[in-house]
């Protein structure tokens, strides 16, 4: 324990020595939007959407103009907290970028909620919708992306993809598989499963693995479980994704 | 590492054969996935691809994951997970060599060979394809044949070429003259023109101490880009303590010069190679590593046995090895490992993940490798040029290269010149010079821009020509692109657009998504369905790339598009068809098929442009977007 404090948005944050600055926020009850941050595992900073500024000043000029300097942006998963840090989250800068990168995501992928599984359930959905997207805006890739059928009990649709490495990182730290990993790179840069024919149904891939049940978004479904809870009953349709931040918050000790 | 088999014939059955070539690359690495990309590339050189059964043997032999073994195969342009052609062709993609023609030679060769651009011909006997900057500016246009480097490529030559290729000659029985590549040293300073025999800087060796506080106070800071003060550097590596069971501290040269317009290295690794590996063993001796790693771009195949040649000769000569000339406890060795085709292993902490046989993603930062690098281990990596400067300091002292060059940046910096000029190839100066007198000494005339640092860094214009390559003005790894009064400079950034999509490692969203939408947005303007709202669109995803990047790659990748947005709008404009919003498609033509069908062609079957821009015109106070 310690009592040290940092600064989001003005308000005054305790951590502890070695947490970072979104899992001390998070703990707090203040939430700052992620996909790729999971509680339970080690943050890696690659969604970019925790994205914040670190220590931006004003410095008044001879004229007696204020100028803002921004500060630092950095990806506050992976950035260590500090006493007396001043954090900026909630700044019309950081919402517009949080945006952009929804889209960008968005327009990578195959992405049509109404005929997902996942839709009401998905973080990405549910950052749309906190952050106000409202169109894809750039132009779609439309990449073609075989689904894998395989396995016996589970289906990946890779056109959802979103590359956070959650399922890789759950398969190889959890569940001692390393059923998942990543290939290609750039545009290029795919998931893919630890077998030579590259089918998930050639691997020792379990329903009840952790990485079966890490996806944030709708690329690993379980067969015969589809809409168990109807649309509008769902887990984002009835509260916020930024409601009780506090859920994300890191559930054990970790540095 | 002896010489391999001979690369042309790449048989690609999966026989006895092959498995008994794996089994004794693996040998050879001990089985070691840590050295997994050297276990790739030689797999790969002696049995033609990296098959799937191929790829699951490696993975058993090294005790990785089999998808872990995948995934790293596909990071690399230069592995190959589909069969291919038994000559591989690949055109460096740089905007010097598209000035020299490459684009439509590279059409003539395609023509004669009866295949398009990007796949391998029926008879699996040939592929043509694009690279980035192979790093040879200066005599190009240049290609790789089975990573090879061929320069200076004319019609007659890919007409050649075609026709060796279609009699299935080896590469050895190829013409000499096809693989000449010239240092075109033009102008020499203290550095080419050093006077050190191998061993001179090594006798002049104090402790290690008094030639850190040397180091530090030559000023010497890291040639490579970045400019971090190299004393600085040593001093936390020699200071950070090596963990676990094996603790080391480890000196890296980054000879992955990757930044289109850059080949500086290749010179000095062709021709002042003691002069590097002495600066690397006097920074071994001073932060107290034992063994030294050279990471190698792939495309700079061609220099390894030449160097490791030296290597040997420097073990003989006592230079390298234990007890270096006779001093007790003085050990060092050097080993040179070779990248696949990865621009991003030039950021340093890539490179470390590539040298530990992993996929070239950067890591996060801190822990920083003088602390946390090679294996976990205390690390300083170092460019070529830099290490190179260390030995010459190490030599004649801090004072000498302190007084040389300006105020904050001492000693020289060797230029890679290429584009439009007269001398293309390498220029030495010291710090302070200005861009107008390198092109008054390359011979450039009526120049219109200069691209200093590759395709990251900054495209000056004329009212700038009289700024300074220095760190406390215009900072360079050595890229120095000229382009005259007849160049596009609008193709120029379109080109740079297209170098980052290709070469983002894709971990971070703003610079897997960002680079290519980027290079879209680029292209569109390129075929003329460009809009104001694509610049805006194309400002949005610069602010996007500079703010959110994981690293310098991203965080530079707009550069180019921003510069030339800035300094040359007109050749931007030019393009422009609307004020407004105008898709990437032809809505006239798509309008075809139907107008086919109803048999009307009157005006109101037509989608003009014209009469949009006219339009728009006339909305004129609506603001774009």
């Amino acid at each position: 324990m310690s009592d040290e404090t940092f600064f989001l948005d003005d308000e005054e944050i305790p951590f502890k020595s070695g947490q970072t600055i979104i899992q001390a926020a998070l703990t707090a009850g203040k939430y700052i939007p992620h996909l790729c941050y999971h509680p339970e595992f080690k943050p890696h900073g690659s969604c970019k959407l925790c994205t914040v500024r670190i220590d931006s000043r004003s410095v008044t000029t001879e004229d007696g103009q204020t100028v803002r300097i921004p500060g630092r942006a950095v990806a506050s998963c992976t950035t260590p907290a500090q006493s007396g840090q001043h954090v900026e989250s909630e700044t019309q800068e950081l919402l517009d970028l949080r945006r952009t990168l929804v889209q960008m995501l968005l327009v990578e992928g195959n992405h049509f909620c109404p005929s997902c599984e996942k839709s009401g359930k998905c973080m990405l959905q549910a950052l749309g919708y906190e952050l106000g997207v409202f169109d894809p805006h750039f132009p779609q890739y439309f990449s073609k992306r075989p689904v894998d059928a395989s396995h016996p009990d589970i289906l990946l649709d890779f056109n959802r993809c979103i590359l956070c490495e959650l399922c890789v990182r759950a398969s190889a730290e959890v569940d001692k598989k390393n059923v998942f990993s990543l290939s290609g790179r750039g545009p290029t840069k795919h998931l893919i499963c630890n077998s030579e024919s590259g089918e998930l149904g050639d691997t020792n891939f379990a329903a009840t693995d952790k990485a079966a049940n890490v996806c944030p978004v709708g690329v690993i479904l379980h067969k015969r479980h589809g809409f168990e809870v109807p649309y509008g009953e769902r887990r984002f349709d009835l509260e916020p994704i930024s409601a009780r931040p506090e859920q994300y918050a890191p559930t054990k000790e970790q540095v | 590492m002896g010489r391999l088999p001979v690369r042309t014939s790449n048989h690609n059955g999966n026989g006895a054969n092959d498995a008994a070539s794996i089994e004794a690359v693996l040998a050879r690495h001990h089985h070691d996935g840590t050295r997994l990309m050297q276990i790739l590339r030689e797999t790969q050189e002696a049995i033609g691809w990296l098959s799937p059964p191929t790829l699951t043997a490696i993975a058993q032999g090294t005790k990785l994951p089999r998808a872990r073994v995948e995934g790293v195969a596909g990071f690399y342009h230069f592995f190959h997970t589909r069969q291919m052609g038994r000559y591989r062709v690949l055109w460096s993609d740089n905007i010097t060599d598209r000035m020299l023609g490459s684009v439509d030679l590279m059409q003539r060769m395609c023509k004669k060979l009866w295949i398009s651009p990007g796949t391998v011909s029926e008879d699996r006997q040939v592929s043509v394809d694009t690279t980035s900057c192979t790093g040879l500016g200066d005599q190009g246009p240049a290609i790789l044949v089975n990573y090879r480097p061929i320069t200076r490529m004319t019609a007659d030559r890919v007409d050649a070429i075609a026709n060796l290729i279609r009699h299935d000659k080896p590469l050895d029985e190829w013409p000499a003259e096809f693989f000449r590549i010239d240092d075109n040293i033009h102008r020499k300073d203290i550095m080419l023109g050093h006077d050190l025999a191998p061993g001179d800087a090594l006798k002049a060796l104090s402790s290690p101490q008094q030639v850190l506080e040397a180091i530090k106070a030559s000023g010497l800071r890291g040639r490579g880009g970045a400019g971090f003060s190299t004393g600085q550097k040593w001093e936390f590596c020699r200071d950070a303590v090596g963990h676990g069971a094996n603790p080391a501290h480890y000196v890296v040269c980054n000879a992955d010069e990757g930044e289109p317009g850059t080949f500086k290295d290749r010179v000095l690794l062709t021709s002042y190679a003691d002069l590097v590996f002495e600066g690397m063993t006097i920074s071994g001796y001073v932060i107290g590593a034992k063994k030294g790693l050279v990471y190698l771009r792939g495309e700079y195949r061609h220099l390894l046995d030449p160097l490791n040649a030296v290597l040997e000769r420097r073990r003989q000569a006592n230079l390298l090895g234990a007890g270096i000339q006779g001093r007790t406890g003085f050990d060092f060795d050097i080993e040179i490992h070779l990248g696949a085709g990865a621009y991003i292993c030039g950021e340093e902490t890539a490179l470390l993940e590539s040298l530990e046989g992993k996929r070239g993603v950067p890591r996060r930062r801190p822990p920083f490798p003088v602390s946390n690098g090679f294996l976990d281990q205390p690390t300083a990596v170092n460019n070529v040029e830099t290490l190179a400067a260390a030995a010459l300091i190490a030599a004649k002292g801090a004072a000498w290269y302190k007084a040389i060059g300006t105020a904050k940046s001492s000693g020289t910096k060797i230029l890679s010149v290429s584009g439009d000029c007269d001398r293309p190839g390498i220029y030495e100066y010291p710090y302070g010079v200005t861009v107008a007198q390198v092109l008054a000494d390359c011979g450039a005339r009526d120049t219109q821009a200069c691209q200093i640092a590759g395709a990251s860094g900054t495209c000056v214009s004329p009212p700038e020509f009289k700024r300074r390559i220095a760190f406390e003005d215009i900072p360079t790894g050595g890229s120095f692109m000229v382009f005259d009064g007849s160049r596009d400079i609008f193709e120029v950034a379109r080109n740079f657009t297209h170098f980052f999509a290709d070469e983002s490692c894709g971990f971070c969203t703003p610079c897997r998504v960002g680079t290519t939408l980027l290079k879209n947005v680029m292209d569109k303007i390129h075929d003329g369905h460009g809009g104001e709202y694509d610049i805006q669109d194309a400002l949005l995803i610069t602010k996007v790339l500079r703010t959110a990047s994981h690293c310098g790659l991203g965080q530079s990748a707009c550069n180019a598009v921003n510069d030339t947005l800035k300094k040359f709008r007109p050749s931007y404009e030019l393009r422009l068809h609307s004020r407004k919003f105008e898709p990437a498609f032809d809505l006239d033509k798509a309008l075809s098929k139907m107008r086919e069908v109803t048999g009307r062609d009157d005006a109101g079957a037509h989608f003009y442009v014209e009469r949009r821009k006219h339009s728009d015109d006339e909305n004129r106070t609506e603001a774009p977007r």
